[in-house]
């Protein structure tokens, strides 16, 4: 029985901003389902509002809606579209949730609308932390004793009876979000009340720990015959307690018998038809006590996950399709394996290689929080490494991480901390566990120590002590001056260091020689990489999809394909803040480009969440750290006529120059342009070449010379380091001592480390510009006005298309001046241009002759795909053959809004500078510029009510400007209570405020008003560390009370905007990209 | 230790031994299992064979009391990426190297377990040698053409045993068929079952299923079975050929005269023969535990633990049924007699390793023999 017939139209959810805990791996799956549906030709309505999606490309479905994901808008889509079916297992957490409102508001009912893939029962059933345990019950599996709470003196009763430590673990929220393991009953009450406040039903359910038990992952899929399959088996390497998301992990699990596999096997097909999922793919996690091997269900996710992502890339076999497929009818044994063509998806991969996922985080970018492991996830990206043993694949893992690690030693002769350090940190477990896994075994700490206090298996300590051990080898190796050319001395043991996994930089710093120099050795003899495919057979069967992974074995399995064009496109490795799905957007699109112009495209990337390591994505792909080494043994391996860099972020951009050392060709725009770009003199040659100015600045390689700049630039001052990406500790300094704090606390000034000082433009526009240029002509993509000022990261800061407040004159100087740089650097391909606008002067802020983070956003917004566009102009052809200008789409705003993770660091001051913190970002389109904007705000989450009260307290420079949204907001009725100097302020204007006591004034206070829940909306912004410091608690409560806010005043006077339109239309009307477009002025 | 893999084809691997010095010959296959190598090397199935595992980390979780398919090694020989020296497991009781040491079963590591499968599903399974002993590879690779090929090899004689048991919950325990007694434990169904190599899980889930069984050795006799008047004759698994077994075919074609009958693996493909099929080899073999098959009765895919490396054909056959089918090859997974109570499977429904989807054929073999069965009392 092949696919239904009655279904003609399928509505899918879409899982929205990138957030910590929900990635671009919803990209990935929700991509590869819309592929399957459209491919069994069936029209598909999308709502996502993530515009830095391939999903939301417009050509993969037939509606595409960049829409807030809001039970609102899902059924004003359903009520225009008419879908038979809505598929709510594809987007997440998100999808599921929204799922769950509309079905339960009576949309689905009232449409005939048919939820495929899970019901209501079923979600509602694996969900809810009651229904599941009693449901696991029913079939006689264990789950740890727990106890449901919706009030804090529910909590207060249940700590009677319980022992601690437990876990808190509310219902219905994604990663964790809210939960913590509550060690006395002071943690207890603050992780609940944080809890109560983020589930989504105001329910937490505080769980017997079963802490330090081995954790382990199955992903099974189920037709809607009953047939049921393990697609992988992942364990995790860090045991119970520590957030799957966050821990390190392996696939396949290592550790069980098979007698215990089984075991947990039948238990994950049993849950599958109790919870009564009926087709698709579902996540299991189990909890082993290591001395007994007792096992206990911890949860079921009854949709594709992060887990379900990585298990596609670690098998090859695509969850997420196969789960589409099913849902509209198909049975596992109708569909075909694609990678060995003549098997079914009906079996249970089988892989004969290792792979390990690392997590990666960024700890630092948020002042305040503590790298602390805990059951609420935290980390922003992961990398996943194939080798063809744990210990290759960790190193592989380690230094695709990109966190400056080259494997797991850094340095061979480390000084090693004090024991009682390294002890105190194996307890507490953090970001930096597996380094000092290693600085344990070095410092004879013994496993048996070392497991309890972290529980980590036995096996994985051995595995990293057998590095360990290796390394002392090395050591005698090294230390008797080998001849590194000569056979005898070398070939044995630099095979074996390979075949560990050690990279040439860690073995090159062992030797105290040069990469190269490692490199050709090795080469001399015979020592290189050989590649191997991931088939999900374990070369059973014949594989004929080509996705590969090195490895230092005897059989080189690749075949490059000659006679064809080749290109190399370099990804982005993990995603973190600053470097995230917008750089995967844009090398998909590079490939997709290539493709369509008949090359091979060649992916490389260790992200296993994205769409750019599906094997379908690109016509060969090598799943594969991104460092330099890595990436010439595949070009060696591959010959292509030329590799990019410029679509993956910073990561492939810092390979470029190295690359080209090595006589690899590199398309597109040169690295010595890149380099007039990126550095500091030579860009003030260039901007002095084309008339250009930019702020007064300049470049210090001392606090001395730091200082001297300052006093000649005057303050307030951007200070931050040369050459990064993300505003990596950069910061807005307004005196000396705070010039001085930033040398002592966040960064290290050397001649090899320059410091750059620009004068802080106060109170400018800022603009961001995309363009593509082939060397003579430009094709300018969009011209973004940010809606914060100048000051905020560009990352972080909403911006709208086209610009509103500019007017024509400045945006055609814009355009001139991004021309005549692009000219002048003769760019092949993208480019950004940061520019700052005050009292009517242009200045350049920065030059990115690369991808920007708003390519994806500005494709979106305008029509006209920039990074295909610049992929086919890198390759030769001309823009005006290409005429972008007539493709262009207009006649709307689009408005992209930053999201930040600020619910994750609990402590940290919420406040936006120049340091970004975003991890994703969502776009509102409309006619209108204020229902643009709402809609971006609907979509990052800020629910701002129709009605209410509004908390106004700003700076006095602010105050001139606060006057006019405020007038806005007293006549739609909302009432105004503001802080002294505000209400003053306000009511000479007439405008009428109700005061409170700011905290230190005394109860009741601000504060007291957000948890009474009397506060609708927080407008609040300050200058100088001093009121910084006084308003971050405030800005804090709004995060834990999840309050919309805004810390600007051009935030507040859009926010004003918005919702004098949103009465004005009585609410907001959706649209899709599709009809956006076709009504093209 | 140094130690040479040499294939019949002349190709060679090398690698390190983890058993000290030692050789072994038989026939290379892989199994693409990740877990179950204990059940693995514990198969009778595998006598004679060198297996290798695809998966390259194997020996993790130990050697553990419970999880032996049979009371020693039938393995020839192991061959493994990386074998884990210091297990880790709540239950294990000995290291991998150790157990094999014990059992004299040379283990090597350090190939490239990826290389040598490709080159077996290329070329087919074939005869190799691994040795510490020789250095010279092509001494490996001549000492591997002198042993016999599988085909037309008698295993079955080397594996079964010697004396009648009955299985109990603490294992087999020796029966005197001779004697005055009846041999039986008195519970449920009895089953003779002709031991050709038999896994102990076949055993404990017949058991389970409400039967009572007792264990032949493979050449008894039809008087000798007659004599215990059984309720049904089950052949179990074994290794190699079903084709050079001429006596047994002989045996169990009278049985099958007057027993409902079950098998497994090559149990299925004696009984196939004697029904007029006929056996070929494959080119390299199946043996692993994600193998789809389909129940065709019901239609549901049951994922299979399989090992054989050779099949049997009774697509011309009207009077069988084909119950099951491999859904990698469409080779004949199962089979049942329209007429007589005779039901068969090529695959493993005891599992161990691999999964408990097909268990339900332990209930349907006692189902059909309750309901020929002539004791009124079961």
């Amino acid at each position: 029985m092949p696919k239904r017939d009655d279904l003609k139209r399928i509505m899918l959810i879409g899982s929205g901003p990138i957030i910590i805990g929900q990635a671009c791996e919803f990209d990935y799956s929700g991509t590869q389902a819309l592929k399957a549906l459209t491919e069994e030709g069936f029209e598909v309505v999308l709502i996502n509002s993530n515009p830095a999606t391939i999903m939301t490309d417009p050509e993969l479905a037939t509606r595409t809606y960049l829409e807030p994901i809001t039970p609102e808008s899902v059924a004003k889509i359903i009520a225009r579209e008419r879908p038979d079916a809505l598929l709510p297992t594809l987007g997440g957490q998100t999808g599921l949730n929204t799922a769950v409102a509309v079905s339960e508001q009576g949309v689905l009912e009232e449409y005939g609308v048919e939820l495929i893939g899970a019901s209501l029962e079923v979600i509602q059933k694996a969900e809810s932390r009651e229904r599941f345990r009693r449901s696991m019950e029913n079939i006689g599996l264990e789950v740890p004793k727990s106890d449901i709470a919706r009030s804090l003196e529910d909590v207060r009763k249940i700590s009677e009876d319980v022992e601690l430590p437990v876990i808190v673990r509310p219902a219905f929220t994604l990663g964790g979000t809210g939960g913590g393991v509550a060690y006395n009953l002071e943690d207890l009450e603050e992780i609940s009340r944080r809890g109560l406040a983020a589930s989504m039903t105001h329910e937490v359910m505080l769980e017997e720990s079963v802490l330090g038990w081995k954790e382990f992952e199955l992903e099974v899929m189920r037709d809607k015959n009953d047939n049921c399959v393990i697609i992988c088996s992942i364990e995790n390497v860090d045991a119970m307690g520590i957030h799957t998301g966050d821990s390190v992990t392996v696939a396949p699990s290592q550790t069980l018998t098979d007698r215990e596999f089984q075991r947990m096997r039948n238990a994950s097909l049993d849950i599958m038809r109790e919870i009564g999922v009926e087709t698709g793919g579902s996540n299991v996690q189990f909890a082993v006590n290591p001395a007994n091997g007792d096992m206990m269900v911890i949860e079921m996710n009854p949709r594709v996950s992060r887990s379900s992502a990585l298990a596609s890339k670690a098998t090859g076999f695509p969850i997420a399709k196969i789960a589409a497929k099913l849902a509209v009818g198909y049975s596992l044994d109708e569909l075909p394996n694609d990678i060995t063509r003549e098997t079914v998806a009906s079996f249970e991969p089988s892989i004969d290689y290792c792979v390990v996922k690392i997590p990666r985080f960024t700890f630092e970018k948020f002042e305040g929080s503590e790298d602390e492991l805990t059951s609420s996830m935290r980390s922003v990206g992961e990398t996943m490494a194939i080798g063809r043993t744990f210990k290759e694949s960790l190193q592989k893992g380690l230094r695709s991480l990109e966190t400056g690690m080259i494997g797991l030693a850094d340095s061979f002769r480390p000084q090693l901390p004090e024991r009682e350090g390294i002890v105190a940190n194996l307890r507490k477990p953090n970001s930096r566990r597996l380094t000092y896994l290693r600085l344990a075994l070095l410092s004879g700490i013994t496993e048996e120590e070392i497991h309890r206090d972290t529980h980590i298996d036995p096996w994985f300590l051995r595995q990293i002590q057998e590095l360990v051990d290796f390394e002392a080898e090395l050591l005698e190796w090294a230390g008797n001056w080998p001849d590194i050319d000569d056979p005898e001395q070398s070939a044995g043991i630099l095979r074996r260091a390979k075949q560990l996994g050690f990279s040439d930089r860690q073995l090159a710093g062992l030797l105290d020689r040069s990469q190269e120099e490692i490199r050709r050795s090795r080469q001399r003899h015979g020592v290189t990489a050989t590649y191997k495919l991931v088939d999900t057979c374990a070369a059973e069967f014949e594989a004929y999809t080509p996705y590969y992974y090195s490895t230092y074995e005897r059989e080189n399995e690749c075949r490059a394909s000659e006679g064809r064009r080749k290109v190399v496109i370099l990804g982005g490795g993990p995603n973190r803040i600053g470097q995230g799905i917008e750089f995967d957007y844009c090398c998909v699109h590079a490939s997709f480009s290539l493709r369509e112009m008949g090359l091979e495209s060649i992916m490389v990337n260790s992200n296993p969440e994205t769409v750019s390591t599906d094997y379908d994505t690109s016509d060969r792909l090598y799943f594969e750290p991104l460092t330099l080494e890595d990436t010439l043994n595949l070009v060696e391996q591959e010959q292509p006529e030329g590799v990019i860099v410029q679509f993956g972020g910073q990561t492939p951009l810092n390979l470029a120059v190295p690359l080209l050392k090595n006589g690899v060709p590199i398309l597109g725009t040169s690295p010595d342009s890149i380099d007039r770009a990126e550095d500091r003199e030579r860009f003030q040659e260039l901007l002095n070449t084309v008339g250009l100015k930019q702020p007064e600045n300049g470049t210090a390689t001392s606090e001395e010379g730091a200082l001297d700049i300052a006093r000649r630039i005057g303050y307030p001052l951007v200070v931050r380091p040369s050459y990064v990406l993300g505003g990596r500790a950069m910061e807005i300094v307004y005196d000396e001592k705070d010039l001085m704090n930033y040398f002592r606390e966040a960064v290290v000034i050397s001649p090899d480390h320059p410091i750059l000082l620009d004068k802080f433009m106060e109170n400018a526009i800022e603009i961001d510009v995309d363009a593509v240029s082939d060397g003579e002509d430009t094709y300018v993509g969009g011209i973004m006005e940010h809606i914060e000022e100048a000051g905020v990261h560009s990352g972080d800061s909403a911006c709208v298309i086209p610009p509103h407040t500019i007017g024509e004159k400045l945006e055609e100087e814009l355009i001139r001046d991004t021309k005549a740089l692009a000219r002048e650097l003769q760019v092949k391909g993208l480019m950004n241009i940061q520019y700052a606008i005050r009292e009517g002067e242009i200045y350049i802020l920065e030059v990115n002759p690369r991808a920007s983070r708003t390519v994806p956003f500005v494709s979106k917004a305008t029509g006209v795909p920039l990074a295909k566009l610049a992929t086919q102009v890198m390759l030769g052809e001309r823009l005006r053959d290409l005429d972008p200008w007539s493709k262009r789409r207009s006649g709307y705003y689009s408005v992209k809004e930053a999201v930040l993770p600020f619910n994750r660091f609990p402590g940290v001051d919420t406040l936006l500078g120049p340091e970004m913190r975003s991890t994703g970002e969502v776009m509102g389109v409309d006619p209108d510029f204020g229902l643009a904007f709402l809609k971006s705000q609907l979509a990052s989450g800020q629910i701002i009510s129709e009605e209410g009260t509004i908390f106004i307290s700003v700076n006095n420079r602010d105050k001139p400007n606060i006057v006019e949204p405020a007038r806005v907001f007293a006549e739609m009725g909302y009432t105004l209570v503001v802080t002294q100097g505000t209400g003053d302020y306000l009511e000479r204007f007439g405008i009428e405020t109700k005061r409170v006591n700011k905290v230190y004034e005394g109860r009741p206070n601000v504060i007291d008003m957000i948890k009474n829940k009397q506060i609708q909306l927080v407008i609040n912004t300050s200058s100088g560390k001093l009121t910084v410091q006084d308003s971050s608690s405030l800005r804090q409560t709004t995060i834990l009370y999840n309050i919309p806010y805004t810390t600007t005043v051009a935030g507040a006077r859009a926010v004003a905007l918005a919702l004098r339109q949103r009465r004005a239309h009585e609410g907001i009307t959706v649209g899709s990209l599709q009809e956006f477009y076709a009504e093209k002025t | 230790m140094r130690a040479i893999l040499g294939l019949e084809d002349g190709t060679w691997f090398e690698g390190s031994s983890f058993t000290g010095a030692g050789e072994a010959r038989g026939e290379v296959i892989f199994n693409t299992g990740m877990t179950g190598y204990q059940e693995i090397l514990t198969d009778p199935s595998y006598a004679m064979q060198l297996v290798c595992m695809t998966y390259p980390h194997i020996g993790n979780y130990g050697i553990n009391p419970e999880d032996g398919e049979s009371d020693r090694i039938h393995a020839a020989g192991f061959i493994v990426r990386e074998c884990c020296k210091r297990p880790s497991n709540w239950q294990s009781a000995e290291s991998l190297p150790n157990y094999l040491l014990r059992h004299g079963v040379p283990g090597i590591e350090g190939i490239d377990t990826r290389a040598l499968t490709r080159h077996i599903r290329i070329r087919g399974a074939m005869r190799a040698c691994i040795s510490t002993r020789e250095r010279d590879p092509e001494r490996v690779v001549d000492k591997a053409r002198e042993i016999p090929p599988m085909e037309g090899l008698n295993l079955v004689d080397r594996v079964g045993p010697e004396n009648p048991y009955i299985w109990t919950a603490e294992g087999p325990r020796e029966a005197r068929l001779d004697a005055e007694a009846s041999p039986w434990s008195g519970k449920g169904l009895r089953i003779a079952l002709l031991d050709l190599g038999a896994k102990r899980n076949i055993l404990r889930l017949l058991t389970e299923c409400g039967m009572d069984v007792l264990g032949l050795p493979p050449w008894s006799a039809y008087q000798d079975i007659a004599r215990l008047a059984p309720d049904a004759v089950f052949l179990s698994n074994g290794p190699g050929d079903p084709a050079p077994l001429p006596e047994i075919r002989q045996t169990v074609s009278r049985l099958m005269e007057d027993y409902p009958m079950g098998g497994i693996c090559l149990g299925h493909q004696i009984l196939g023969l004697c029904l007029g099929g006929d056996s070929f080899k494959l080119k390299f073999g199946h043996h692993g535990v994600n193998h789809p098959v389909r129940d065709l009765a019901s239609g549901k895919i049951e994922i299979t633990s399989q090992n054989h490396g050779f099949c049997v054909d009774l697509s011309h056959r009207e009077d069988i049924t084909t119950t099951h089918i491999n859904l990698n090859d469409n080779t004949l997974e199962g089979f049942r007699h329209k007429e007589r109570p005779i039901m068969a499977v090529q695959h493993h429904p005891e599992a161990a390793p691999g999964p408990h989807d097909s268990r339900g054929f332990f209930r349907e073999f006692a189902e059909m023999v309750r309901a020929g069965s002539r004791r009124s009392e079961i």
